[in-house]
């Protein structure tokens, strides 16, 4: 799929040397919402100058707090929204508990979108199988936002959600609007409590559950290694082919201009070649501790 | 005429499908059509496991209650699944409370009918382990997951 330029190379002036991919774009905060209690989702203005499609499904952003430092961050929002630009951040290590420290009016260095998209034009045509696990559901959010909108484009689209509890559901009020909106919506979580009827148990149970044409269907997973492991596994047993099969890998990203080497997969940088992978062409190396 | 009716329904489900029609017969023998409404419980943590339970349609919540942490449902079953693996082994004693999320309708399974049975045909027992034993290793691999904690926060940047 044919992702966007950088914003720093679209809004860079006429005539102007070849924009520094490097250099971090100083972004204003506009809005912080708390999703779960350690995630949040931000809302960062737009690059001035920018117009069009800003990223395409599945692509991450490097946001810097200045003084703390810079991580990898997928973007959350609607990729056919021209407001602002949206990342969902848990606050787990020193730059992402900045991140999600900031707050309206806060200033945030931004340099991409960078890396591989999520196969939308692929999908068209066939029942689309979504398995998110966590937070991956953030890095799925933009493409099923993209399914949604041209919902006429694909046969069934089944959204399959596992998470810790149900303290840790992520856009818990979006889900029942997705589902009105032409999404089959089955959550899972692996621990429950309380007054919780709804399923619990791994993600992958879900998937003997859910009808839908395994011989053309396209499948999208992103969630913990482990979880998308055992559930591309549990896919290509229910008859999805591993070449129709995508999933998100995160690895230590740092210059996300594959020069570095930090997030090194094999052959591959997950930065440039990634973060969206085809099952069949990573899939002896999932299982590969060294890398 | 019931017998009939659940040596077929018996067969049908996805726990025994394919065991032939001999097997469904003898097997039948020792089931009957039950239902449970919302709340109820198909059984209960420390009786004896003297049933199993085929679920027809409703869903059921696998629990454990535990001090200061009040009721923990650690699975969900479903329409197709199977409540009950304790009657299996001794000291066939249920580890577990099973509650009625939906009213549920099942074929409850006489374990001790069924034990008997087994013992007297291994051929039979062998075909049931072969249809338990997948259940148990996929409940397993589930619950390893579940224990790995895949979705807690790592450390990182």
């Amino acid at each position: 799929m044919t992702v966007p330029a950088t914003f720093a190379a679209r809004t860079a002036p006429a005539g102007a040397t070849a924009a520094d991919p490097m250099r971090p774009m100083p972004l204003a905060v506009l809005a912080s919402r708390q999703e779960t209690h350690d995630v949040v989702t931000l809302d960062i203005a737009r690059p001035p100058g920018l117009d069009g499609a800003a990223f395409a499904p599945g692509q991450f952003n490097m946001l810097y707090v200045f003084g703390v430092g810079e991580v990898a961050i997928s973007l959350s929002g609607d990729p056919g929204d021209p407001g602002p630009l949206r990342h969902t951040v848990r606050g787990v290590g020193a730059v992402s508990r900045a991140i999600v420290g900031l707050g309206p009016g806060g200033t945030i260095g931004v340099r991409g979108p960078f890396g591989s998209a999520w196969p939308m034009a692929e999908a068209e045509g066939r029942d689309v199988v979504v398995v998110a696990g966590g937070l991956g559901l953030a890095p799925l959010r933009p493409a099923l936002y993209r399914l949604m909108a041209t919902r006429e484009r694909y046969r069934r689209v089944i959204l399959l959600y596992g998470t810790r509890s149900p303290a840790d559901i992520l856009f818990g009020e979006e889900l029942g609007t997705w589902r009105d909106r032409g999404l089959e919506v089955e959550v899972t979580i692996d621990h429950a409590a309380g007054a919780w009827d709804g399923n619990v148990g791994v993600v992958t149970r879900l998937i003997p559950r859910v009808a839908f044409d395994a011989g053309d269907a396209i499948g999208l997973v992103c969630g913990p290694e482990v979880m998308m492991r055992f559930t591309l596994d549990a896919l290509v047993e229910r008859g999805i082919d591993p070449s129709r099969l995508y999933l998100s890998a995160e690895r230590n990203m740092k210059c996300a201009v594959a020069q570095c080497g930090h997030c090194q997969f094999g052959p591959d940088f997950v930065c440039k070649d990634g973060p969206v992978f085809r099952h069949d062409r990573v899939r002896h190396r999932l299982t590969v501790r060294e890398i | 005429m019931a017998v009939e009716n659940l040596d077929r329904i018996i067969c049908e489900h996805p726990v025994f499908h394919g065991l032939g029609d001999q097997p469904c017969l003898l097997i039948s023998g020792c089931a009957k059509n039950v239902r449970f409404e919302k709340g109820e419980y198909l059984c209960r943590e420390g009786e004896s496991a003297d049933w199993f339970y085929l679920l027809r349609a409703g869903s059921v919540a696998l629990e454990m209650a535990a001090p200061a942490k009040g009721v923990l449902t650690f699975q969900s079953l479903h329409e197709g699944e199977l409540v009950g693996v304790s009657w299996l082994l001794p000291p066939y004693r249920w580890g577990y409370d099973a509650r009625a999320t939906e009213r549920v309708r099942a074929v409850a399974m006489d374990a001790r009918c069924l034990r008997a049975k087994i013992e007297d045909d291994h051929e039979l027992g062998f075909q049931l382990m072969m249809r338990f034993t997948p259940i148990l290793v996929e409940r397993l691999h589930g619950t390893r997951l579940q224990l790995l904690d895949v979705y807690a926060p790592a450390a990182r940047a």
